[in-house]
């Protein structure tokens, strides 16, 4: 996995414009750009417009961030106010190296 | 004078679950929320499944199940064994899953704030894409489970409610119990979920597992009150047996049959009626067989069709017994004049035997239908489960205008009473004692009829006997009482006379 160790694929789904939807957006952008400044792509899914990605990625609550790659897949809910447990559901959450990436 | 407020009534809409709609008085509420609240193991899930499934089965209605805790492919595996294909109704676009059942292996972090709007979206969808009239969700427990934050849980689950009312499809959302009586709900989610309440139970009575359900609330319209029992049949899933919301609105008729033996007919006034069921207790060995031997060769005689649920000797025995007595029951069968089902009263429930003593009455469509003996069924339930059985038989036979005989044996030779009897006498029309007299070191047999709703009878106790071909009653017994309690006294003519005089003319007692 070496060439491509470090990309960080990340879905966020949302159930339309709602504040929480857009907090969810906010606080993810924020955090990928302090965490994973240039390794990571992410998407924003409304399953109100796309119902079937929330009936493919069997999304029932939202919003939902998955995190696709690297493996394994994670799903974290919420708002993402909780910047910790974001970290933790990214596997970023290394006690002795915060920005570390080695569990990828 | 005031007008009237008129309110907007609640219609109902037809489940299709055999009984179901009989204690619904007609369904359950249309485009509401009925809770199905039940513990572990009480058919939730096959009840939510067949909503679905009658729906599209009976009523060409698409439906769309939500599952919380099983995928979609156990749910179609396991409702596979009673004989429902899903896979065949998706693939023709009548049902549709939403799978919410958490996903194997997958991890879930909670940060901040959340909320079901992507359920409620999906539900949605697939509600548009199958044009769905029903909807099953189950069950509400899991989503609890799943996520911790219970006030969310709550606010979602209200906001899915209210989702499908706008929807106008009518639901039914299932729900744990911890105890079979307590709290309405774990969770408390009928509170705010929905004003439709059912609940299933699945009772442990001396031993037996009884499965009930009972409609506790349907807001703004009627239902029937109480606990209905019912059972799963492998390919036809839940049979409610609507006992209690039986009417008594059998037509009686006025036309006798022949009990088979002319001297019963004549101690009946004329025969049994058409449409009754006649009891007939005795101890073992006293000619209760006999009874229903004769009763069904009366109907062959006729050209009438007797159905034999026999629960006590097979088919061979009973062959040979009837043959003992001059009858043929291979030529009967061979005739299609009769049907001999021959059943071990241990091999299924009580609710079981039921639906299988309809399904036989409803495929041949007997005259007669003689129950050989109903106490032997009592071995498998409840005397309350017992009782329900035989209203529910009673009033099944009443309907189909049928007549109907059940024996019942007694515990003791002499006299006594059957407990079978003691439960069922006041459903039966009439009942016939047969009983063992010993009389100067001798056992003669006895016979009376006790009672003969509607018709004027012998109150005779007489004395017959048995031979090769079949039943002789004869002349009453005179100068004996105590017959019925089980101990015959031979009474002097000359005090005979004298008790007749201490009734018929009081002057006589000043002597």
């Amino acid at each position: 996995m070496g060439a491509i160790m470090g990309k960080y694929l990340l879905r966020l789904y949302i159930t339309g414009r709602t504040p929480q939807g857009n907090r969810a957006i906010a606080n993810l952008q924020r955090i990928c750009q302090t965490e994973l400044a240039g390794r990571y792509e992410m998407e924003v899914i409304d399953v109100i417009e796309d119902p079937q990605a929330a009936e493919d990625a069997r999304i029932i609550a939202t919003p939902t961030l998955i995190k696709a790659l690297p493996p394994p897949l994670r799903r974290i809910i919420g708002d993402l106010s909780n910047k910790e447990k974001v970290l933790i559901g990214l596997d970023l959450s290394g006690p002795e190296d915060p920005n570390g990436d080695q569990h990828g | 004078m005031v007008e009237p407020v008129k309110l907007p009534s609640v219609t109902k809409l037809p489940t299709g679950i055999d009984g179901f709609d009989h204690i619904g008085l007609g369904g359950i509420p249309a485009g509401r929320t009925t809770l199905v609240a039940g513990t572990a193991g009480s058919a939730k899930t096959i009840f939510a499944a067949q909503f679905l499934a009658e729906g599209i089965r009976q009523y060409d209605q698409a439906g769309v199940f939500v599952t919380f805790e099983e995928s979609g492919e156990d749910i179609r595996a396991n409702v596979g064994s009673l004989g429902w294909d899903v896979a065949a109704w998706e693939a023709a676009g009548k049902w549709a899953f939403v799978d919410a059942a958490p996903q194997p292996g997958d991890e879930v972090v909670v940060s901040g704030a959340f909320d079901l709007g992507a359920l409620v979206v999906r539900v949605e969808a697939a509600v548009r894409r199958v044009g769905a009239t029903r909807v099953a969700i189950d069950s509400l427990g899991a989503v609890f489970s799943r996520f911790e934050n219970e006030v969310i849980v709550r606010a979602e689950l209200f906001r899915l409610a209210s989702a499908l009312k706008g929807m106008g499809v009518t639901s039914v959302m299932t729900a744990e119990r911890t105890h079979e009586y307590g709290e309405i709900s774990r969770h408390g989610v009928e509170e705010f979920v929905t004003d439709n309440v059912l609940i299933l139970r699945n009772v442990l009575e001396g031993e037996k597992r009884r499965r009930t359900m009972e409609v506790l609330k349907f807001r703004g319209t009627v239902h029937q009150k109480g606990e209905y029992p019912f059972t799963i049949m492998p390919d036809q899933g839940i049979v409610v047996i609507p006992l209690s919301a039986i009417e008594l609105d059998q037509r009686s008729s006025y036309t006798r049959i022949t009990s088979g033996n002319a001297e019963l007919d004549a101690m009946c006034g004329g025969g049994f009626f058409r449409d009754s069921v006649i009891l007939v207790s005795g101890a073992t060995g006293c000619g209760k067989t006999l009874t229903s031997t004769e009763f069904i060769a009366g109907g062959v005689a006729q050209g009438e069709r007797s159905l034999l649920m026999a629960f006590e000797e097979s088919r061979d025995q009973l062959s040979r017994n009837a043959s003992g007595w001059g009858r043929d029951f291979d030529r009967y069968e061979r005739e299609g004049l009769l049907r001999v089902v021959a059943v071990y009263p241990e091999a299924a429930g009580l609710e079981d035997h039921l639906i299988r003593i309809k399904r036989e009455i409803d495929s041949f469509k007997p005259n007669r239908v003689a129950v050989d003996s109903l106490s032997a069924l009592e071995r498998v339930s409840s005397i309350k489960g017992f009782r329900e059985f035989v209203i529910s038989l009673t009033s099944f036979i009443k309907h189909k205008e049928i007549a109907g005989l059940f024996t019942a044996t007694t515990s003791s030779l002499m006299g006594g009473e059957s407990v079978t009897e003691t439960h069922i006498s006041t459903i039966t029309d009439a009942i016939i004692l047969l009983r063992y007299v010993e009389m100067f070191g001798e056992m003669k047999r006895g016979l009376t009829v006790l009672k003969m709703r509607g018709s004027a009878h012998d109150k005779d106790i007489r004395a017959f006997t048995i031979d090769g071909r079949g039943m002789h009653i004869g002349a009453p017994f005179r100068n004996v009482t105590g017959i019925l309690a089980g101990h015959p006294r031979h009474v002097p003519p000359a005090e005979i006379e004298r008790l007749g005089q201490l009734f018929s003319n009081e002057g006589a007692l000043g002597d």
